[in-house]
């Protein structure tokens, strides 16, 4: 079994205290909380275990990953 | 400058709009209604003899030495008890009061050495001083009579000497103890002659229940009490008023010294935290300042398996540089970055944060506050508008309802927890929320209403089974909502659905669902409800959600924006919220703004003539992960034991062995330094110019009280390092550090040395709109605009219980230590506490075999230490407390990498555990390996 990834823990435990917010907000409320509080690194990992291993995190953190992409990359994803 | 006397106007002020008119030696003066005959004659400039009143302590009428006669009345009433009436004439020097005070001093003499020459308190001694000034020339009753000149001298207390053949019986101690301190400790045993200070049941002070605060020396007219610095070094000549350095209360002291040392601090009454109070810690554990063990010269070595090499200044700044830089030029500018400290002085912390951001060039900043109070930023930001708590200490003094939910504030914060007890003892009721049976909830004269013993991990769904009660009852105040507050409905459905019920939460917490609703309901209706917490609320998975949900409480019941109510942290260290305000975190410049803030970014940019990134950069944890992946590779950290602090002690070595670069910056060679390339000494608060900010947001001063002994302010040697790695920075003072925050900090705006020197302190925001500060926050509207409530949904903590790790261990901290224990394990307050224990129940003891003082294996999934137990049922079965005083014990080798959902703070306060007797050498040979350490330096 892969290891978990600091960055996977943390965002699934975000993830879980938005469980309230309604889907697409929770993914928004997510994705501006990561960008207010990550270091640019820490985002990049994230998205690696978003390609790599999506199954490893939350859906509503996989749907704020799409939020966290450069545009470009965005859209081709 | 001299030796600060402040005046002592005998009997305490009695604050209120109606005035009385009276005449004291034909001096006209008017004084607030309630005033005692002494302090209106002090108001008018007589001082009226006096040896059992002090203007700290309720007036007594026990020594009889200020007895006035005053027009119209019979007799000669005690002054002191006396209060002023209007049109009142008083006759302070007649023949006949004259005589009496004589008299009464003879009497006194009579039963006391006459070795006044020899005295320690010779020149300090208020009853040499009335024996001169009531013309004392003779004792007609000799001194072959019965007497207490041979009482024994109990010298048990490592700080100060009871002579109870000093002793006059005027109970100005044993009224310090209870109506200053709260601990009554102190009695008078026996009748008439026979009469005697006592500790406890005729102890010693040490077996007693004396907590050494120092209120019954500070108290004692004569050498009868007495600091032992005092009797070994003589009388001090000269003071210097500074802050405290140990907890976020932030006391004012007078530094006394003879020539240049230092003899004793003495509580400064003019001390907006403490006005005339202290602890054990802050009055008398100032013995690390000049303990041998502190390193005074840099020091190098290539690799942390190296001995140390000491170095000039120079070489040290310029390894630092170079080797920061080129970590820099290989793994780019993001690989290194410093962590700041709430022990430092804000020009300190502002400093390296203008370090990392203009000459590393990027935000990887953060503070030690990111392992206590980080959610509390997090937590009052989103709902209030600003990341600081709302009211002044003296607030408490107004509050009907005291709700202390995961703070200890007589251990933690005793200063303030003595304030507090005082309020309590006035009538105000008590809610204790914490899963440890702490002395507020029963202690002398003080009773909690109602403890909420709640499991660990489960703050959040207590306070919102709390906010259901206020919803679902009615109790919700809707004209303070209505007008100040937004996003109430939202929120109100949530707590009001069923699941957030105290019956439904019950299961959760292991509170009894009717203890809740009547503390919720006391909490509501009280007039004024103040809540006050400590790291039992931020240091949880949770910690930020918890934040928030009791600043909805407040809100939701109208409790804030006026004196006795408001939502307050209990900073841990003394400069926690100051670190925080000096935009130490990652992602905030000075005055918690955003560093993606166009605007801000460009204030600063344009200071400091460097562009500043506008992407936060890594909170300590995360520094932890990256230097693990490789992406890391170079740290200042600033007056910080990240490895004994920080929780998961295997993961930050790891970490800390990955790097390439760790230079440490301390008084001492601690746990961080095992794994530093480069030693910079530091300085003590006594060597440090500039301020702290205390947990009520009062900036006070910090006064040089000698030279920094190192031969360089730290502030000084920050600016050289970034001037050696290419950016120049420069002060000549602190000073000039203070009038660059307040620069570019707009709640600084107005903050000042020279303010500060003339207002004595004050509380941020101080700007245009309040130039003198802001005492109570939020009062007509809130900083943000409306107050937000934020739906707080309970989810549970990751960290549980399993057949193998039964137990969940929380921890905490005690009186006489702090912190890490670097400082006060350097003084004599190991005598109250020399290791570390481990609090279990009587049950979970039993079921293990294990009796009181046993030696115990701590066990959890990422570690284990051994420690001594200590069978208490302060705890519920099922949960063991500790401290973390000692590195020998290593209680955070057991803690996880669990922590706050928002902002990563650690998860100290739950982790599951299991607990078996252990073999006494496992702990020696922890205690060899300390040893080898120390001995290994050169």
């Amino acid at each position: 079994m892969a290891a978990v990834h600091p960055e996977q823990r943390m965002a699934n435990q975000i993830a879980a205290n938005f469980r309230h917010v309604p889907g697409d907000r929770a993914a928004e409320a997510i994705a501006a909380h990561i960008r207010k509080f990550w270091d640019p690194r820490m985002r990049r990992r994230l998205l690696e275990v978003a390609d790599s291993r999506a199954d490893d995190l939350d859906p509503v953190v996989l749907a704020a990953t799409q939020l966290l992409r450069p545009p470009q990359e965005a859209r081709g994803g | 400058m001299s030796l600060i006397k402040e005046p002592d106007f005998g009997t305490p002020e009695r604050p209120g709009e109606a005035t009385v008119s009276v005449e004291v030696d034909g001096m006209p003066v008017k004084v607030p209604e309630g005033t005692s005959v002494m302090r209106a004659a002090a108001l008018a400039g007589i001082d009226i003899p006096k040896l059992c009143a002090t203007d700290s302590l309720e007036p007594f009428g026990s020594c009889r030495l200020c007895v006035v006669e005053i027009d119209g009345r019979r007799g000669t009433p005690a002054s002191c008890t006396t209060p002023v009436t209007d049109s009142m004439v008083v006759r302070t020097q007649t023949p006949k009061v004259e005589k009496l005070r004589q008299n009464v001093m003879e009497l006194y003499i009579s039963d006391h050495p006459l070795d006044c020459l020899t005295c320690s308190a010779n020149g300090d001694c208020e009853l040499q001083d009335m024996a001169g000034v009531v013309g004392l020339r003779q004792v007609r009753y000799g001194y072959e009579g019965e007497n207490h000149l041979d009482a024994a001298p109990d010298l048990s207390n490592p700080y100060f000497d009871f002579e109870p053949a000093k002793c006059i019986s005027c109970s100005r101690c044993v009224r310090a103890c209870g109506e200053v301190q709260g601990t009554f400790a102190l009695t008078i045993e026996g009748r008439g002659f026979d009469s005697k200070v006592s500790p406890g049941a005729g102890e010693s002070f040490m077996d007693s229940e004396c907590v050494s605060c120092g209120a019954c020396v500070q108290a004692c007219p004569t050498a009868t009490l007495q600091e032992r610095s005092v009797v070994e070094l003589g009388m001090p000549s000269r003071s210097v008023v500074t802050t405290c350095a140990y907890c976020g209360v932030g006391c004012s002291f007078k530094a006394e010294l003879r020539g240049d040392e230092l003899v004793r601090m003495v509580p400064y009454k003019d001390g907006g935290a403490n006005e005339g109070h202290s602890c054990v810690k802050g009055r008398f554990a100032f013995g690390y300042a000049t303990h041998p063990d502190r390193v005074l010269k840099p020091m190098v070595r290539e690799r942390i398996t190296d001995p140390w090499r000491e170095v000039e200044w120079d070489e040290a700044i310029q390894t630092v540089a170079r080797k920061m830089r080129t970590i820099q030029e290989t793994y780019g500018p993001s690989s290194v970055g410093a962590i700041s400290s709430s022990r430092c002085t804000n020009e300190e912390v502002y400093v390296v944060q203008k370090m990392v951001r203009a000459a590393f060039g990027n935000n990887n900043i953060d503070t030690c506050a990111r392992v206590c109070h980080s959610p509390t930023g997090y937590g009052l930001k989103q709902t209030f508008g600003e990341s600081a708590g709302t009211q002044d200490f003296r607030s408490v003094s107004k509050a009907d309802l005291i709700m202390v939910i995961g703070a200890n504030p007589t251990d933690g914060h005793p200063v303030f927890g003595s304030r507090m007890k005082r309020r309590l003892r006035e009538g105000a009721q008590l809610v204790v929320v914490d899963p440890r049976r702490i002395d507020l909830v029963r202690s002398p004269h003080v009773e909690a209403a109602h403890h909420l013993q709640l499991k660990p991990s489960t703050n959040v769904a207590v306070i919102n089974a709390m906010a259901h009660v206020v919803v679902t009852e009615g109790l919700v105040d809707r004209s303070f909502v209505d007008e100040r507050c937004e996003g109430f409905d939202a929120w109100a459905e949530f707590v009001a659905l069923p699941e957030n019920s105290p019956e439904a939460t019950e299961a959760i917490t292991g509170v009894p669902a009717a203890e809740v609703r009547a503390s919720a309901r006391l909490y509501a209706t009280a007039p004024n409800a103040a809540i006050y917490y400590g790291l039992g609320v931020t240091e949880h998975s949770q910690g930020s959600t918890m934040v928030m949900g009791m600043a909805n409480l407040a809100m939701a019941c109208g409790n804030i924006g006026r004196d006795g109510v408001g939502v307050n942290p209990l900073r841990g260290q003394n400069n926690v919220q100051g670190s925080c305000d000096m935009g130490s975190f990652p992602h905030e410049l000075t005055g918690y703004r955003h560093v993606s803030d166009d605007a801000v970014r460009t204030v600063f940019e344009e200071l400091w003539g460097r562009s500043l990134l506008p992407e936060p950069g890594l909170r300590i944890p995360n520094m932890f992960d990256a230097a693990i992946d490789g992406s890391f590779r170079g740290l200042f950290v600033h007056g910080e034991d990240i490895a004994q602090s920080d929780p998961n002690l295997q993961h930050v070595s790891a970490a800390l062995e990955a790097m390439d670069l760790v230079v440490v910056q301390d008084l001492f060679l601690n746990e961080t330094a095992k794994f530093a390339h480069v030693f910079l000494p530091g300085a003590s608060f006594l060597e440090k110019d500039g301020t702290f900010t205390n947990a009520e947001r009062r900036i006070n001063r910090v006064r040089a009280v000698m030279k920094p002994k190192t031969g360089k302010h730290e502030w000084q040697i920050v600016s050289e390092i970034a001037t050696a790695m290419g950016y120049p920075m420069s002060y000549d003072h602190p000073g000039q550090i203070m009038s660059e925050i307040a620069q570019v900090t707009p709640t600084f705006k107005g903050v000042s040395f020279e303010l500060l020197d003339e207002l004595g302190s004050v509380q941020w925001p101080c700007n245009d709109e309040a130039p003198e500060g802001t005492p109570t926050m939020h009062v007509d509207g809130f900083v943000r605009g409306k107050g937000k409530f934020a739906v707080t949904a309970y989810v549970p903590t990751d960290e549980r219980t399993t057949s193998r790790f039964p137990l969940v261990l929380t921890t905490g901290r005690i009186l006489s230590q702090y912190n890490v224990g670097a400082q006060t394990r350097r003084t004599g307050n190991v005598a109250w506490h020399a290791e570390d224990v481990l609090e279990l129940h009587p049950l979970d003891a039993e079921n293990r075999g294990i009796t009181d003082g046993d030696m115990v294996s701590l066990a959890s999934r990422v570690g284990g230490t051994t420690l001594r137990a200590r069978v208490s049922d302060r705890m519920p079965p099922g949960v063991v407390y500790t401290t973390f005083h000692h590195p020998v014990t290593g209680a955070n080798v057991v803690t996880t990498e669990n922590s706050d959902w928002a902002t990563n703070c650690p998860e100290y306060k739950v982790t599951a555990v299991q607990v078996a007797l252990a073999h006494p050498l496992g702990r020696h040979a922890t205690e060899s390996s300390e040893t080898d350490r120390l001995a290994g330096v050169d």
